[in-house]
């Protein structure tokens, strides 16, 4: 396969995922929309490693893994500290620090 | 041994985009959880196709396994909220897929647009030993030894933020 099938896909992961952020109002999807995105790099990443002949790409990609796992953590520790105080889980109604 | 190859990659990438417009459309967000956990499986088929086994196998365990369980105890610690049909931004339903394949449009525009060299090819071939754990595992201790720590440091910071914020404050339970 060549490496511009696996680009187009990453680029419509993407896509679908920024879609998701602009459609979704649960901070929850919102946060599985962003996972899209991040993995839609990755696979952009490991296609460029492929088609290099090069490992530095993985690597990087792994490094993508871990950020997304520490974005996970700080947003569902968000979440959870929002359900305690009975805030609305919903971004649209959390727009106090708004300018 | 090619036809094989392309049958997996169009079996991945349906599984992923399926996936993944099941993960936005979905109404309840449980669902949504068990749709990203089909995405990811098929994405790591895709990444066993691009010869980056460590990956896959990492993206199957930490990605599928251990994240996505603590999504499904957040969704079933908050509960499956539906979201509300009202909409703040008049049109936010229609001009949202709109930019959205707009920046489709975009990022295949700059994608296949630039003079790659390996545009159009397979790329070169592979040694035995591509993206196997071992050669992973020499770069991340040798070549990316600093990047490496930092992810590591990363990960802490996060894991204590994580405590704060989630955490029951000893005073405010007292207090309530």
């Amino acid at each position: 396969m060549a490496v511009e099938w696996y680009l187009v896909l990453s680029a419509l992961l993407f896509a679908t995922g920024a879609a998701g952020v602009l459609i979704r109002r649960s901070p929850l999807v919102i946060l599985l929309c962003l996972e899209l995105m991040l993995n839609a790099g990755n696979l952009a990443l490991l296609a460029f490693s492929r088609s290099t002949g090069n490992e530095d790409g993985q690597v990087f990609a792994l490094v993508v893994m871990v950020v997304a796992a520490c974005e996970v953590v700080v947003g569902l520790g968000l979440i959870v500290a929002m359900y305690r105080r009975r805030l609305p889980l919903n971004v649209d109604d959390m727009r106090e620090l708004r300018g | 041994m090619p036809a094989v190859v392309e049958v997996a990659f169009f079996a991945g990438a349906i599984g992923a985009l399926g996936g993944a417009i099941a993960v936005i459309a979905l109404r309840n967000p449980f669902y949504s959880v068990l749709a990203l956990v089909v995405h990811l499986v098929s994405l790591a088929g895709l990444f066993l196709i691009l010869y980056a086994q460590f990956v896959a196998a990492a993206q199957i365990v930490v990605y599928a396994g251990a994240v996505m369980v603590l999504y499904v105890f957040v969704a079933a610690y908050v509960g499956g909220a539906e979201e509300p049909l009202w909409e703040p931004i008049p049109g936010q339903r229609l001009i949202a897929p709109l930019l959205a394949a707009a920046l489709f449009v975009e990022l295949s525009i700059a994608v296949l647009g630039t003079g790659l060299q390996a545009i159009g090819t397979d790329g070169p071939t592979l040694g035995e030993d591509f993206g196997t754990p071992a050669r992973i595992g020499e770069l991340l201790l040798e070549r990316f030894l600093i990047p490496f720590e930092a992810a590591s440091l990363l990960l802490l910071m996060a894991a204590v933020g994580a405590i704060v914020l989630a955490g029951r404050r000893r005073e405010a339970s007292r207090g309530g």
